[in-house]
Parts: structure tokens; sequence; C-alpha cells
């Protein structure tokens, strides 16, 4: 089935995000998959920004670099784009304020004028164009702009259908017979997923590329009783979520590696007095404050490594929206169950790309329930038990006194420096990594796409999965996707691989920190294919650096 | 003292004659006492940042959480919102939580949170064993400054008036009648309550005559008076040699305006 993408550009402050939604949903009316990426600079208003919507038959997660549609709401969105433009795209623009050599002009400032509607609404009313040129019924434009919009819904109605009769049909798009899929920001299947593993308050200073998942559960916070908070800072992040932790609130924070670094010190807190927390690191290209609007997987090494002293961690990166909840609900679970802290990995290209999401695969999330006090005896909240787990109790329970400790500390919680009691308490909190590992089995941690028996394998992690299975199944190379790394399942990991010859890595950032990963376990990657631009890798540019890598 | 037994096994290994002793012995008293009037001691928590102050975690055996230095605050702030029922006391010391997490304790006042914050004022570093702090007077030649401060210390009650805590009151570790009596006062306000204690340290700064010359408690003064509140307050600015006042300074009516 054929690919269509669309390209919408203007300012920043001119809406283009919400108008590719929009598009998006349309498009996924008609039962296509969509994937819609975002560019934008560090800028509130000006500047050049733009959305790519692509749709397809087939489930994506990446966008490509050729586009069908060009929706121009100034000259800037045709001079910047010309590039992605063959004789067959089709560009529809505002013929009040842009000039373009062919194309659908629309007199659109004009006509938002003529119905005294702002500026703003030039959105709606180049949609209703686009709409009536590919052959997408009125009553779709009206159903998915009833749905999207709060403010002056009426005017911005009349402007996109007076868009919409002023344009031609000139292609018709085809309707497919498929299930209609909802469109979601990974970071709304983050917030879904979360709230499915049970968690109850989320904590968050506000950072690109998560705020996503801040302003989604503040929405949602009345609906699912969440103690939905943004505090001072991620220092106070990090440790309020260490006190709804021992009060028995399963709780989740989110940053990007900014905010990670003021939060290290209390993530080696919860690895200390093992209190589950989990912790969503939105990576973005650094080191500093880099590329804040743009996409990068920077973080491995320090998600791995964070935090003063030795202790069992869940590190995780999922690779598209059904993955982000999956892993986000069962990271939960599995934090809980261990009493460790879980790190999830995504950047801003997972966190602020939008998916077609199928909620039936992750519907059913089975993770372990955590252990609880039996209520006899006396109570010790570091019991030392075989698989390193104490049971679990909680202020307020009667019969219990409840002591948390960042010193070492006795199974009472009473803090020591007594030599073999350090010894069995360390020996007790990283003999979870075991218990956890073994546990892993049940997961699938590790995926295979493309051509499975393939004796060439794609490396990626993370959200380059989508790029590297659409090129992969393309140039018939096997994929190979872990997205667990602590504790690492090899065997898992060693079986995907299994009869590969060639290993090539793709990432993005500058020195390949999977292949390094991998190495570390006794495995080469022969080649590395890296991108450190801010920018995700395209389909055509991962097959044309594959296809030239020795040249 | 008080029948219930709240101590621990733990060994305590605070200095003779540490003021330490007298804020534990008070809010042993307080707590015993609000335990024998029905509130169940398992809904007690206590937080403690680190530093000398933050062995009272280990020394009192109720619900508690032993934090890093600085961050008592936000781990008070968060136990009572996951769990409103819980009493959460919180206990840091000056260079904790006027210095490493100033920022917590003016957020928590402003969000007015019911916790109580427990500040054990020593004005010098003990477990690092003797540096300046954000409280010690201009001039004190501590370890890391030994030719004396160039800084004058701050008056964190003041800065808690200008971050809208609802009740701020001063102790002294010598005068546990006192003390008890505000820790009682404090730990009932239904708000953000910061007791700023005068607390010797033995080892490093002994203050006990200094104090004794010149502390007084509070009279005739009306805690919901703002104005009054702030005169009292800037009294002793925690650097000259003035009388220094003890007791409730201020004390915002519940239902009263946000001055």
């Amino acid at each position: 089935m054929k690919d269509l993408s669309i390209l919408i550009a203007g300012r920043a402050g001119d809406g283009i995000d919400k108008s590719s939604l929009i598009i998006g949903e349309i498009l996924a009316q008609l039962g296509y998959r969509i994937y819609i990426y975002r560019d934008y600079p560090s800028i509130i208003r000006g500047g050049h920004t733009f959305s790519i919507i692509r749709c397809s038959g087939n489930k994506i997660a990446a966008h490509g670099d050729a586009i069908d549609i060009l929706l121009a709401l100034n000259q800037d969105s045709i001079d910047l784009h010309k590039s992605r433009l063959s004789g067959e795209s089709l560009v529809i623009y505002d013929s009040s304020t842009v000039k373009a050599g062919s194309g659908v002009g629309i007199p659109i400032g004009e006509i938002v004028k003529g119905v005294n509607a702002i500026d703003l609404m030039r959105n709606s009313c180049i949609v209703g164009a686009m709409c009536k040129s590919i052959g997408i019924e009125k009553n779709i434009l009206e159903k998915i702009l009833r749905g999207n919009i709060t403010k002056e819904l009426d005017l911005n109605l009349k402007v996109a259908f007076l868009g919409f009769d002023r344009a031609k049909e000139v292609i018709k798009i085809e309707k497919l017979d498929q299930k209609i899929l909802p469109v979601v920001t990974g970071n709304e299947a983050i917030g879904r997923g979360l709230i499915k593993g049970g968690m109850k308050a989320y904590i968050a200073y506000p950072m690109t590329p998560v705020s996503g998942v801040l302003h989604y559960l503040a929405g949602v916070s009345g609906e699912f009783s969440l103690n939905v908070i943004h505090p001072e800072n991620e220092i106070a992040v990090i440790l309020m979520a260490a006190g709804f932790s021992y009060a028995g609130t399963r709780v989740a924070v989110g940053t990007s590696g900014g905010g990670f670094c003021l939060m290290t010190e209390g993530l080696s807190l919860s690895g200390m007095a093992e209190l589950p927390v989990v912790v969503l690191l939105g990576q973005r290209p650094g080191p500093s404050t880099g590329l804040p609007t743009y996409t990068g997987q920077t973080e491995l090494n320090f998600a791995l490594a964070a935090g003063q002293g030795e202790f069992t961690r869940l590190v995780v990166a999922p690779g598209d929206s059904e993955e982000a909840y999956y892993w986000s609900a069962l990271s939960m679970k599995l934090a809980w169950k261990y009493q460790i802290p879980a790190i999830i990995l995504c950047d801003k290209t997972l966190n602020e790309g939008t998916y077609s999401f199928d909620m039936d695969p992750a519907a059913e999330i089975n993770g372990p329930e955590p252990l609880l006090w039996n209520k006899s005896g006396e109570y010790k909240r570091y019991q030392n038990t075989e698989n390193g787990i104490s049971p679990l109790a909680f202020p307020s329970d009667k019969g219990a006194v409840v002591k948390i400790n960042s010193y070492e500390h006795d199974e009472a919680g009473i803090t020591t420096e007594d030599k073999d009691l350090t010894t069995v308490m360390q020996d007790k909190r990283l003999r979870k990594a075991k218990y956890l590992l073994g546990e892993m089995e049940q997961y699938e941690t590790v995926k295979v796409y493309g051509k499975k028996d393939a004796s060439t394998a794609l490396l990626c992690w993370g959200s380059n999965k989508g790029v590297c299975v659409e090129t992969g199944e393309k140039l018939g190379l096997r994929v190979v996707q872990p997205m667990v790394f602590s504790p690492f399942p090899l065997k898992q990991f060693k079986e995907a691989l299994k009869g590969v010859k060639k290993i090539i890595c793709v990432e993005n950032n500058a020195a390949g920190q999977l292949a390094d990963f991998v190495k570390i376990h006794g495995i080469n990657v022969d080649e590395k294919v890296l991108k450190y631009d801010g920018r995700p890798f395209t389909p055509e540019e991962l097959k044309n650096r594959l296809e030239n890598r020795h040249s | 003292m008080e029948n219930i037994n709240l101590a621990t096994s733990a060994r305590n290994t605070w200095c003779p004659g540490c003021g330490n002793f007298a804020i534990l012995n008070s809010i042993k008293a307080v707590l015993g006492a609000l335990i024998d009037e029905g509130f169940p001691r398992e809904k007690i928590v206590i937080v403690s940042g680190i530093g000398c102050h933050a062995k009272i975690a280990d020394y009192l055996n109720v619900n508690s959480f032993y934090s890093l230095h600085g961050r008592v605050v936000p781990v008070c702030e968060a136990i009572k919102l996951a769990n409103p029922e819980l009493k959460v006391i919180g206990f840091a010391g000056d260079g904790d939580t006027y210095g490493e997490g100033l920022e917590h304790l003016i957020f928590a006042a402003k969000r007015n949170i019911d916790i109580n914050i427990v500040i054990h004022n020593n004005r010098v570093y003990g477990l690092t064993t003797g540096q300046y702090t954000p409280t010690s007077p201009l001039g004190f030649r501590g370890r890391s400054t030994p030719k004396g401060t160039k800084e004058a210390p701050i008056n964190p009650l003041e800065l808690m008036m200008a971050s809208h805590a609802g009740f701020i009151a001063r102790g002294c570790t010598h005068g546990i009648e006192l003390l008890k009596k505000i820790f009682k006062e404090a730990v009932m306000y239904e708000g953000f309550s910061l007791v700023d204690v005068l607390q010797v340290c033995v080892t490093f700064y002994n203050r006990y005559d200094y104090y004794n010359k010149r502390v007084y408690e509070l009279k005739d003064h009306n805690p919901e008076d703002y104005g009054q509140a702030m005169e009292k307050i800037r009294e002793w600015d925690y650097n000259i040699d003035s009388k220094i006042p003890l007791g409730v300074f201020y004390k915002k009516g519940l239902s009263n305006d946000k001055t």
C-alpha cells in the first residue's frame, strides 16, 4: 500500500503542532497507520517549525525525507523544503502570502480576514483545503475538528469549510479496510502505561522531551486519582518520589539528562533504601544543554552507571508507542516486586513522536505483585531473604515500625558500620539482580525483525527500531532490538544473533554506546552507523548510509 | 518521663552534654503524650537528614526515614501527600536545611503542607568536624574559614516569614520545658511549622553560657500579629549580641489572610 507524507510548516506559535495531530487523526479515520515527526526550535514564537505526517497501510515508526503534500502557510515553508518535493508532489499554499511556482493556491489570509477570524485559524483553512484536495469527505474533517478544537469551534469549522470548498480534488486517497487506531504521542502512551502499572503519583519538573507526560497526567489526574506534582527542582522530584514510595504509593518521575544529573543522589538512595521508583529519562543531544528540542541516544551509559555505589537497577528502552506502554507498566511492577529503581530510557523521537496505538497486543500485562508483610512477628524492613526481597510494610500498618535508611543498616533499618553486616546487606541488595534476570526470561526482552535468518544484522535500540525495521525489510537484513539493558538478558540476546556473521550497529549518538555495551558482554560489532545531529534517521538516509558505508 | 518506650536498641553516640539529647527527650515526651492520648503510634513518621542530628532516626522507635543531607523536607512533604493521616515530623540540621537544601524549606512553607520541621541549629558542622554554617556569626573561625568568615549569617526565621510559613518558633536546648511546649504546639499545628532550636554543640561551638545570658521567653506577644512577629524575629539577627527571644513568634490563624 502506498505511503503518503504530508509536511505542514510555519513559524513557532502558528499552531503547526496541533494541525499535524488533526491531520494525523483525519488520516487514521481512513484506516491508515500514522507516524508524526515534529521539528521545532527551542523558542516560543517565530523561527521555523514543521511536522511531517506520514501514513501507511502498515505500522510505521519513522518519517521519510520525500514529501507528497506540502502545506505552506509562509514562504519559508516552500523555500526550506523544496528539496523534499518531486514532480508529483502537491503544494497547497496560502496565496495571500506565499509565492509558489505551481500547486493549489488558496487565498487563506483573505478567507480568514473575511470572517473576522484570527491568523491562527489559517491552519484550519489549509487543513480543510487539504482534505478536499486528496478526496477526504467533509464529515471526517468536521468530526476531527470537533474532537480537537476547544476554542472558537464554530469559527474554525467555518474557516475549514471555506478552505475545503475553495479547493479541488486532485487525488483520491484510498480508504483502507482495517481497524481504526487512535493516534497518541509516545508521552501519552508512557503515561497510560504507568497508570496501567498502578502508578498513583507522578512528579516532574518541566523538561523537554518528557513534559508531555506531566501535562497529560495532570489533565487526567482526577479521573485516575493521581497525585501529580511539579515541585521546585529535580532533587525535590526524586526525594518526593522516595517519600511516596516509602508511604506505599506507586510513583514515577520524568526528566531529561540535565534533570537526571540532579537526581542521581536520590537514585542511589532508592538503591540503598530499597524504595521502588520509576524514572522516565527522555534523551536529547548533549553534553549540557545541547539541542534541547532535538533527539539523541546519549544516556545509555549514564542510565546504567548513574548514582554512587553499586545497586540493582532495571534499565529498559522501548522503541515505539506500544512498547512504551508495555514497558512503562511492567517496569513499575518489576520495580515494586524487587524494590529497586527502574529507568525507562526514551528520547525526543519516541516521546514527542505521534503513533497509531494498538492497545490490544499490550492490553494484558501480567506483571508481578509486590511481597507484603504477613503482619506477624516483629517487622524488619530489610529482612534478609533468599532472593533478597524483604516483605513490605508501610507507615500506618499496625504493629510495624518501618525504618528506612540511607546509611548502611541492619535488617531493622538501624544504622551500622559493622564489617560483616555491611557485606551481608550489600549481598542482599545485589542478589536481587540475579532473580530479576531469571524472571526476565518470561518476557520478550530482545526482538528480531526483518529477514530473520539473514547473516547480517542491524543492531538498534529505542526509537531507532522503526527506521531499522523498515530499512532491514527493504534490504533483506535481520534487525535485532534489545529492550532491557540492566540486568542484561545475554542469553536471549545471543539467541537473537544466532547465525549472524556481521553486526552493524545503528545509533543516534557519536560514540556508539550500544556497541561498547555489547562488547563488554563479549559481542563485537563490525560496523557502526551513527548520527548525532539531533535528527532521527529517515529510511532513505539509513538505506543510503548502509549501501555506501564502504565508500 | 512518659511510660511508653520509644527507645531503640541503638547505642547513642552523641557527645556527652550535646544539645541533641534535649531535643530527643522533648520530642519523646511530646510523642509519648500524643500516643497516651490515643493517637496511633503507627501513624507517626519522623524524617532526618545527615549530620549528628539525624541519628535521632536510629534512637526513636517509630516509623522513620533517614534521608540525605539537605533532603528532609521533600521527603516529609511526599509522605504527608501520600497519606494525609500521618503525622510527619522532620529533623534537620542548619547546614543541612538552611544550606544544602534551603530551596525545599522555602517551597514547603509556600505550599503550607502540614508537616513540622525541627532544626537542630548548632551553627556549626559537627559531623564534618567544625566548619561554618549559614547561621554562624560573622567572623566565625572554622576549619574551612581559619581567618574568620566574611559573611553575615541569615536569619532563617525572617526568611520563613517571607516564604509564608504558618508557624514559626524558636527554642533552646537549655530550657527543655519550653522546648516541649513549643514542640507540642508545632506538632499540633495544621499547616507548615518550623521550630528553630538553638542546639549547643559542646565539641565545636559551645554556646551554653552565651545563650544562658541572652535568651528570654516571649511574653505578652500575639503570634497572630504579623507585625509583632516580624519585630520579635528581627530582635536578634543571629549575629549581634542582643537578647534572644524564645517561643512561638508567628502562628497564622487557619482562616486568616495570607499576609
